[in-house]
């Protein structure tokens, strides 16, 4: 067993363990943690395959933000999960249907696929592709902002609407209660808000 | 033995021997930084500081150590016992690889990547659950409130970190650190380094990195006055010692990486004079007393305000700042001044 091989299942392995866990783990926390360790064991996958700059966005956007989110919502959620839990039977089969068509799917799709020539498999020595001349962050850059520039923005567009529509949708103006105007309370004079008074010993204002 | 570091195990004996040379180094240099932070902060508050064990108290790290270690582990009922372990290690350990891709010298890093910086930012993102763990393992109130609280300051200033580093690898074109510090070379020194391009940069970014490492003026998470101790309250002995040590390393690493980015690496300030790992060891120094001063002469902020200042204006300044690098660079204004790919890097 070379060095890549003992390397990629180093990954692998827990990137399968940590997916199975996250559906059979009983905490819902618990969940999550495994599934940020799956998500962590396909970053380094993604570094094997040389894609470092890919792996490196996992890491950042996937576990560093997406997940922080889930594990806010589920620690703080006040969810019955056992109850969750006990509905499992009555779906079983159909989660199970939907499971066969995927993997039927997943069959067709990948019993035809066939690797061109030059194309690097895990075989060989890891690092960034040869031949393309420039690493995988400049490639990605110049597919992205200058090939397919026009559907780039438009994916940025289309999350802009999403980002509007959710604060939109969430945001509810009430009047009943007190906020605080930041600037007018950097803005306030000492001199017209506060009033110091002498007081004598023994006598009160 | 030559042809024996050129073979795959070779290769892994080698980086693990550098590896631990590089964490011994550090471990020391931390004892001796968390004296300097506590004499620091004592000369403020006109005390003597530490100044029993050993000359000048300069053990007392060493005896912290010691006492910390030989204390007795207190696990809450009803904590998660796994998570509650895992918490602190992750806390540490994660603040520990992220040194591996800091170079002190011209090629000195031990990993040379592509990504570096990308890698130093995910790692420091990834910090946070050490944080949210420890506070969720706990089944304490004060713990999770203090882990929310911890959790949320970090996401925020991390965008802020995030935009301030995009201006910088705009400038030099390259992710990796050794390029980003020869891109800072020139005939000027001091005033070649990128401080002077990303003037107001360089104070979101301290400020940033205050904040996102925990460091009073912003060290809510802890709030002994409202949290007691925020995330770390049931934590003893040697997995608070993680927690801690974890915190300190994260802070020296900032000092680095404001080192590196800002401030030209082990570029040496005077033309003429050598450039070397010395440079890079003394300017870490001068941040981490920055860094010292600023939690003894700073009162704490106010949650809310926090957060406010976080998303309402470090975001908004620093997004401008990189379409405005963005534009300066792109039209080479000032010839090589934001542009420093062409002179370099």
């Amino acid at each position: 067993m070379s060095v890549y091989d003992f390397t990629f299942f180093l990954f692998a392995i827990p990137l399968i363990v940590g997916g199975m866990f996250t559906v059979i783990s009983r905490s819902p926390v618990h969940s999550v943690l495994w599934m940020i360790l799956s998500f962590l064991s396909g970053a380094g996958l993604m570094v094997l395959l040389g894609a470092e700059f890919v792996a490196m966005l996992l890491l950042i956007v996937y576990i560093g933000a997406v997940m922080v989110l889930f594990l806010f919502v589920v620690m703080m959620l006040d969810v019955d999960f056992a109850e969750l839990r006990a509905e499992m039977a009555r779906f079983l089969p159909l989660a199970a249907l939907i499971g066969l068509v995927l993997l039927m799917q997943l069959a067709m799709a990948f019993g035809t696929w066939e690797i061109g020539g030059g194309v690097h498999m895990l075989d060989s020595p890891m690092g960034t592709p040869e031949g393309a001349g420039t690493h995988n962050t400049a490639a990605l850059g110049l597919v992205l902002f200058d090939k397919y520039f026009l559907l780039f923005q438009l994916a940025g567009l289309i999350l802009l609407v999403a980002m509007i529509g959710a604060i939109v949708l969430t945001m509810r103006h009430r009047r009943d209660i007190k906020r605080q105007d930041i600037l007018t309370q950097m803005y306030r004079d000492p001199a017209k808000s506060m009033e110091l008074k002498d007081i004598k010993p023994g006598q009160g204002l | 033995m030559a042809e024996f570091l050129q073979t795959n195990l070779g290769i892994v004996v080698l980086v693990t021997a550098q590896i631990l040379l590089f964490v011994t180094i550090l471990f020391v240099t931390l004892a001796f930084l968390m004296y300097a932070d506590r004499k620091v902060w004592a000369a403020v508050q006109m005390r003597r500081g530490p100044n029993v064990v050993g000359v000048f108290g300069l053990l007392q790290s060493f005896a912290d150590f010691l006492k910390y270690i030989a204390k007795e582990i207190v696990v809450p009922s009803g904590a998660d016992k796994v998570v509650f372990f895992l918490a602190p290690m992750i806390s540490f350990v994660l603040a520990l690889i992220a040194w591996v891709v800091i170079p002190f010298g011209d090629g000195w890093a031990i990993a040379n990547l592509n990504v570096a910086i990308l890698y130093v930012f995910a790692m420091s993102s990834l910090e946070v659950y050490g944080v949210i763990m420890g506070g969720w393992a706990s089944n304490s109130k004060y713990p999770f409130l203090g882990a929310l609280r911890s959790a949320a300051q970090m996401i925020s200033y991390e965008v802020s970190i995030g935009l301030i580093i995009i201006g910088v690898i705009i400038s030099t074109g390259s992710m990796n650190f050794t390029d980003i510090v020869r891109a800072q070379d020139g005939s000027f020194g001091f005033f070649n380094w990128y401080w002077l391009p990303h003037f107001p940069m360089v104070f979101l970014f301290f400020i940033s990195a205050l904040a996102e490492t925990n460091r009073p003026p912003f060290d809510l998470p802890e709030a002994e006055s409202e949290l007691v101790a925020g995330y770390q309250v049931e934590y003893s002995s040697t997995p608070f010692l993680l927690y801690m040590m974890g915190e300190l390393i994260a802070i020296v690493l900032m000092c680095a990486l404001i080192t590196l980015l800002f401030f030209g690496g082990w570029l040496s300030p005077i033309p003429g004079l050598p450039d070397g790992v010395l440079w890079m060891i003394g300017k870490m120094c001068f941040f981490f007393f920055i860094f010292a001063m600023v939690k003894a002469i700073v009162p704490r902020y106010r949650y809310d305000q926090l957060m406010r200042i976080g998303w309402k204006v470090f975001l908004p300044m620093s997004l401008g700042w990189v379409v405005f690098i963005a534009f300066m660079a792109k039209f080479e204004i000032l010839g090589s001044f934001w542009a420093r790919w062409a002179i370099g890097g």
